[in-house]
């Protein structure tokens, strides 16, 4: 069973469709005890950075802790990447999980920001969530804060500059695009996720 | 490289795709759900359904309607029409759609931005804009104005001034219909959605003329428009967005092709 956290930030509809149109089973909760249990935790999430506080206030940051140490694939996806670096300036006082090194910050003046729509990704070899994934595929974005290039990043996009796309370490992985919104080649990562 | 993105409309009323110049002589065309699915696969980046019933019954046919077109489709899903407050809002979200598009509402009631963009994202909220270029005007591009009603009613705002309150609001993108361009075929209005595009940071989507693939390619430079929006094009397979954006690529536009 996937557990879907839902905080309150955005619409989990999307994710749970694509979820369902891969025959996973997935639900969509706020109880700690069942992140705990599940065998795989999604972190959704489009919008602001400090709707994450509403994890650590529900104790949902520990129930994932839990779930990663004990060895279940964890998908942050957006917001949910950016949470997993060590916090963004969008809410310098609201703390990432710091599973990643270093800050989420805002694309530089001179973007166009939010960037919005369909940019390309470069895919380091050897990726679980990112196989069978080709140089140049497009995915889906809207975001305005990005992750920095970091030793576990797998997948680059360029927008003004080079930011993680993806990152994976073992069981911990994070897009920033929006795979449930990025045609077949969004539902080839879920799908890689789910079958993990 | 981010690319321009091609999106498909559909206008739908009581449940049904329909096609009309400026929403007279309405002519069935479809199924939006099985239309919507087609255009994804022929390589539209992004469905915009507008709903168009003018009857309050018709309201519940839209969020089935919604329900039903978002079901099998993984890319991104607009919906406009009717949402008046952010309660309409969070249905049309909960049916399945990833933004809405806020037109008359918003500018009634300004508010209606930021309620939107507080509980669901900057991302989740377009505000549309009709305009249309004022020729009494010594410059009638910036000194363009917004209507509503189908370009019959003025608003007494000024384009421009419009758009960036709806940026400063928390608009994630504008919508911009050219009245003078709508239902004509011969091309977008470039110097209007130019215009738009530098006065805001957020991606504008132009909207109103698109005729051929030429059309197309000269929104995205000289317009400087982020996306385009194309409903009569695709219906009737006239076009399809692969044989489009064949076009686009082969004329050094970055679009994504569809494999």
């Amino acid at each position: 069973m996937i557990a879907v956290i839902d905080y309150k930030a955005g619409n989990l509809t999307s994710v749970m469709k694509a979820l369902n149109a891969l025959n996973a089973m997935a639900i969509v909760t706020a109880d700690p005890e069942e992140v705990r249990r599940a065998s795989k935790v999604i972190l959704p999430g489009v919008g602001h950075f400090a709707a994450t506080r509403l994890l650590r206030e529900q104790g949902l940051s520990d129930a994932v802790r839990d779930s990663i140490e004990r060895g279940a694939p964890f998908l942050g996806i957006c917001v949910g990447l950016q949470w997993l670096f060590e916090g963004s300036t969008e809410a310098p006082e609201d703390k990432g999980l710091g599973m990643f090194r270093g800050m989420c910050e805002r694309f530089p003046v001179g973007a166009k920001v939010p960037h919005v729509g369909w940019n390309s990704i470069n895919v380091r070899p050897g990726s679980r969530l990112m196989a069978h994934v080709n140089e140049g595929e497009f995915v889906y974005y809207t975001h305005s804060y990005r992750a920095p290039v970091v030793n576990d990043t797998v997948a680059v996009t360029e927008y003004g500059e080079v930011f993680s796309g993806a990152v994976e370490r073992g069981n911990i992985m994070g897009v920033q695009f929006h795979p449930e919104k990025s045609g077949e080649t969004g539902m080839r990562i879920l799908s890689n996720f789910v079958e993990l | 490289m981010l690319t321009k993105r091609v999106i498909a409309c559909l206008d739908v009323r009581d449940g049904r795709v329909v096609k009309g110049v400026q929403f007279v002589d309405l002519i069935d065309a479809g199924d939006p759900a099985t239309l919507a699915a087609r255009h994804a696969r022929e390589g539209a980046d992004e469905i915009v359904l507008l709903d168009i019933t003018a009857t309050h019954e018709g309201r519940g046919t839209l969020l089935e309607t919604v329900r039903r077109t978002a079901r099998e489709l993984f890319i991104p899903f607009s919906v406009g029409g009717g949402i008046w407050t952010a309660d309409d809002a969070a249905a049309v979200f909960d049916a399945g759609a990833d933004k809405v598009s806020i037109n008359s509402a918003a500018l009634d009631r300004p508010d209606l931005i930021d309620e939107i963009g507080r509980s669901f994202g900057a991302q989740a909220v377009i505000v549309a804009i009709d305009a249309r270029r004022d020729p009494s005007a010594s410059d009638p591009v910036s000194e363009a104005e917004v209507f509503i009603h189908g370009g019959r009613k003025f608003t007494g705002r000024k384009l421009l001034d419009w758009a960036r309150e709806a940026e400063r609001r928390g608009a994630g993108e504008i919508l911009l219909t050219s009245m003078d361009s709508d239902g004509t075929r011969a091309g977008f209005d470039c110097e209007l959605t130019a215009c738009v595009s530098d006065a805001v940071q957020i991606p504008v989507i132009a909207s109103g003329g698109a005729g051929t693939a030429a059309h197309f390619a000269e929104v995205f430079r000289r317009g400087r428009a982020h996306a385009a929006l194309a409903a009569s094009i695709f219906h009737f397979g006239v076009s399809d967005a692969r044989e489009l954006k064949r076009v686009l690529a082969k004329e050094g536009i970055p679009v994504r092709l569809p494999c």
